[in-house]
This record gives structure tokens, sequence and C-alpha cells, in this order.
């Protein structure tokens, strides 16, 4: 079944862009990468969702049901973790993490000790005290404390400390496990490259492709390197891109039949040769050029 | 409306309330306790008062107001009691959700199992709560300082109470209005400018009511609406009462309109 369903989504400011056209859906179970650089649509697309903002066409559904018309009782199980966390200042943790549990109808305690032992958070600090990063953990502890089957991640590890970003990917992870489908977005492809399933790219407002990380990997994109030296090589076959010379280096992604590629280096007087997956960031810089 | 978004923004106002009672209440004891000496000496304060221009005594709101009566002289005191009344319910108003947009965590609220209907009609319950406890601690005060410093004149009871039972109306209209006004603004940074402006603004238009002569422009302020002068001479006018209230009605239900379509501005 698809948790989220997003059907032409569109949006806009006044006349400013937010997104266009938007379709894609997620499963359940599946822990889904949403990637794009600043400004893309990343968080119109979660804020869309969560009905904080109210779309000028398409439409949307989480759990089969209309985000513009069921929004309260979707979000009752919905995890939300913003980009940025602002939070009442002068509130202490366990306050705010009381006055976040009270909307949703069960014991949260137990559960929320659980989390803040995890994240490693000071219960009785006052948020304006806490830095970055620690508010951060407040977030992702608010946003898990109740539950949700559906997490929403919004660009979650910025301002946490390698340490803690792995303890954070464990969380998930294991929340995952339970069963719980998870909304990643984020700028970093690395961090998606290590814990989501399936991948959808978003540029300038509109979706560019949504794949399965490893087919996004394996899509017959090769990165060939040689070196050679002596004779200019010219080497124009089609379904070359991003050709790269320095000295007698070269170096280049080349899609389509490999055989082709092999018989025009086999010509070649060639001192060294790689052929490799291209990183994710590589593949995702090609859908921005 | 849901209980713990009442308790919550109750508390956030308490600390306000307490301030804005504690002035009310200085003010309200200050003018007060000169209220004896005034009255022992009014034939000199009031050859004192002839020589000033009428424009003057109007701007302080002088005009109608007779300071040798104890009515007069609170009504007198009355008038910046409710520029700190106005000011408080315009900051409330102005400031119920707009407040949270600016420090960017509206977000927190807003992505809870909770309709917008409901975030707006507890974050309104809880403000009329909190200038109700105002309204409540200033009523007291006046009461006593009245009682306190009266030095023996005789006061018509009636009239000081209609007068005090109206700023409850009187903060609606400013709570209403503000509300209002920080929900057609797409943004509102900062909430006191406006809401000094918006009290001001209508204080100056009724004291300054004569120069518009023949356009009742000063219709428009509730400090016009309820000028102590005129509570003393004739009561409430219960035509701009319910004006009034039907202003608050209007602005309220706008206000809910307006919340439930609105954008919530994203923190990036």
């Amino acid at each position: 079944m698809n948790i989220i369903d997003v059907q032409n989504l569109t949006k806009y400011y006044g006349k400013s862009r937010g997104v266009e056209n938007l379709s894609f859906t997620v499963n359940e179970g599946e822990i889904f990468g949403f990637i794009g650089p600043n400004g893309a649509g990343k968080s119109t697309t979660i804020r869309l969702l969560l009905s904080l903002i109210y779309p000028t066409s398409g439409q949307a559904t989480i759990f089969g049901k209309d985000v513009t018309k069921a929004g309260p009782e979707i979000r009752q199980n919905i995890g939300y973790l913003p980009s940025e966390v602002f939070y009442y200042d002068d509130m202490r943790v366990r306050d705010l993490l009381d006055y976040s549990a009270s909307f949703y109808p069960g014991d949260h305690r137990e559960r929320t000790a659980y989390l803040v032992d995890v994240m490693e958070l000071e219960m009785n600090r006052k948020i304006r005290d806490l830095s970055y990063g620690n508010k951060k953990k407040v977030g992702i502890v608010q946003g898990l404390l109740h539950n949700p089957p559906l997490l929403f991640l919004d660009e979650p590890t910025s301002g946490l400390d390698p340490l803690m970003q792995r303890k954070f990917f464990d969380l998930i992870r294991e929340e995952n496990k339970k069963g719980v489908t998870v909304f990643f977005s984020s700028h970093f492809l690395g961090e998606v490259q290590r814990i989501c399933d399936r991948v959808g790219i978003i540029r300038e407002g509109r979706m560019v492709e949504v794949s399965d990380i490893r087919t996004l990997q394996k899509s017959n994109y090769k990165k060939i390197r040689f070196i050679s030296q002596g004779a200019e090589v010219d080497l124009a076959l089609p379904g070359m891109s991003n050709l790269q010379k320095q000295g007698d280096w070269t170096e280049f992604f080349y899609s389509g039949d490999i055989n082709l590629v092999l018989g025009r280096l086999g010509s070649l007087q060639l001192e060294d040769l790689s052929i490799e997956e291209p990183t994710l960031e590589e593949i995702f810089m090609h859908y921005y050029e | 409306m849901n209980k713990s978004v009442y308790l919550h923004e109750f508390r956030r106002h308490l600390n306000s309330v307490l301030i804005w009672a504690g002035s009310l209440l200085s003010l309200l004891f200050v003018f007060m306790a000169l209220f004896p000496s005034f009255s022992a000496d009014m034939a000199a304060m009031n050859q004192v008062l002839d020589n000033f221009p009428p424009e003057l005594k109007m701007a302080f709101g002088l005009g109608q107001l007779d300071l040798a009566m104890l009515e007069g002289y609170f009504g007198f005191c009355f008038i910046f009691c409710q520029l700190c009344l106005a000011i408080q319910a315009a900051n409330y108003g102005l400031g119920l959700v707009s407040i949270e947009e600016a420090e960017l965590n509206a977000d927190f609220l807003l992505t809870k199992p909770l309709k917008r209907s409901t975030i707006l009609s507890s974050k309104i319950l809880a403000a009329l709560s909190s200038l109700l406890l105002t309204d409540l601690i200033f009523w007291l005060g006046s009461v006593a300082a009245i009682e306190i410093f009266k030095s023996g004149n005789a006061y018509d009871r009636g009239t000081i109470f209609l007068m005090l039972g109206s700023v409850v109306v009187f903060q609606l209209v400013f709570f209403g209005v503000g509300l209002l006004i920080s929900l057609i603004l797409r943004k509102v940074r900062t909430v006191t400018p406006w809401s000094l402006g918006l009290a001001f603004g209508t204080y100056v238009l009724s004291v300054f009511s004569g120069i518009f002569k023949d356009i009742k422009l000063e219709y428009l302020s509730p400090f016009k609406h309820f000028d102590p002068g005129k509570i003393i001479e004739n009561g409430l006018d219960v035509r701009l009462v319910l004006v009034d209230l039907a202003v608050v009605l209007v602005s309220i239900g706008l206000s809910f309109w307006l919340y439930q379509r609105r954008d919530i501005a994203s923190p990036n």
C-alpha cells in the first residue's frame, strides 16, 4: 500500500515557485530519501504534506486520506522533525516533551525516557540554553515519542556530530524494522545512500527521478578513467559525458553499450584503466548539469 | 478547545498579566493619592486649568470631566488606564499567532493532531482569560484606591461600576481587531509598534474629535465609545456597545476563516 501518494502537486507563493507538478509515492515500510539542493522545494513538499501550507493545485494523500481535508487525523500518526528547530525558548526540555506528548492519547513516559537516554538529552535544561545540536535532539525525541508509523525528517542530521548521527541512524533503522515508514529529506547524499531504500531527486520544484537506490547507482553509468601517453585521444562516443582531461589522464561517465567503449579503449596504448560505479554524489551532480 | 494548549498559552501570558496589572495599580494609586489634596484646593486648581488652552485640556481628556468630583477625577485617571488596557489587548491580539510564526515555532503546534480551529480557539480563550484576569485585578484595585482616597467625598457607585465594567468590551475590540490585522498581514515581525499605533492612534482620534468638525471620524475610536466623561453624564451608549460587540464578533469570525486558510511561513 502507498503510505504517501502525491499527484501533480503544485504550490506557488504568489508568483514564485514552490513545487510544480510533483508526483510520487512512498510505500509502506520503506525509507524514502528526498534529495535536492537548498531551494529545490523539499521543505515546501513536506509542509504541503503536513498541511502547514495548502497546494495551489494537485493533491496528496497520506494513509489514503486527503492531506488538506484530514490533516488532524493524519497528523495523529505522523512524527515530524523540522529542519530548523525553534521551540518555546523559556521552556524546559521536560516540559516541552510533556507538552508534545499531551496531544497523543496514551502514556508516553517510558518511551520518552528511552529516547532521551539514547539521545543523551538533559531534561532539566531550558531550551534557550541548548546548542543547535541539542535542540535538534529535542526535535528528534518529540517527533518519535508517540511511536508514529510515519516519520518526516527534514534534514535531520545537520548540527549533529558524527557520533550522534550514527546513533540517530541506528534509531531510524530500528524504527524502520518495526515497520515505520520514513520520509527523509536531505541535500547530503552520503547519508541518504547509507539509509534509504528509494530516492526521489527534486530540482527546481520538479521531481527529476524516483528510483531504487541501487538502480540509481547501477543506472549503467560507469565512471571510466585511464592513463594513456602519446597521441591525442579522440573519444567521441554517444553516451559519454563529463569528459575531463588532465595531462595523460582522462576521465568520463559512460552510459551505453560497454563493448563499444571497450573496443575504442582497446585501440589505445593504455598505462592504466579503471571502470567504477559512480558514487551517488556523482550521479546526482549529473542530474544538475 | 484543547486543554493543554489553553493552559500552556495562559501560563505564557501570566507574566505579562502581572506586569500590566502592576502598572495599572501603580497608576491608579499614584493618581488617586493626589485626589484628597486636589479636592481640598479645587478653586485654585480650576483657576490653573482655566488658563490652559482648551485644545490642551481636550488632549488630556479634561474637556468634560469635573475634577472636583470623585467620578470626574477617577475618570481622568481612567483614560490613562484605558490606554494601558488598549495596548495590552492589542498586544495579545496581534501576537496571538504572529509571535510563534515570527519566532518560527508555529510548526510545533500545527504538526500536532489538532485542528487549526481548535488551536485558535484555545489560544483566544487563553488570551481572553488573561485579559479578564487583568480586568479583575484592575477592578479590585480601582475600588480599593477610591475607597482609600475618597476623603469623605460621596460618589455614584453605579457610574464607577459602569466605567469599570466597560473595559471588558473595550479590550475585546482591541484584541479582536489586533488579531484580525495580524492575520491579514502576511508577516508581523514585532507586535509592539502595531499595538502602540493602534492604541495611540485611536486615542488621538478620540481626543481630537473636535478638529474634524462635522465628519464624525472619532466614532471609529473605542476611546470615544467608552469616554468616561460621557459615561458620567449619560451612561453607556448601548448602540455603540452593540457596534463594538459586532466588530469583535466579525473580527474573530474572520480571523478563524483566515487562519484556516493561512500558509504557515517556513523557517528557511
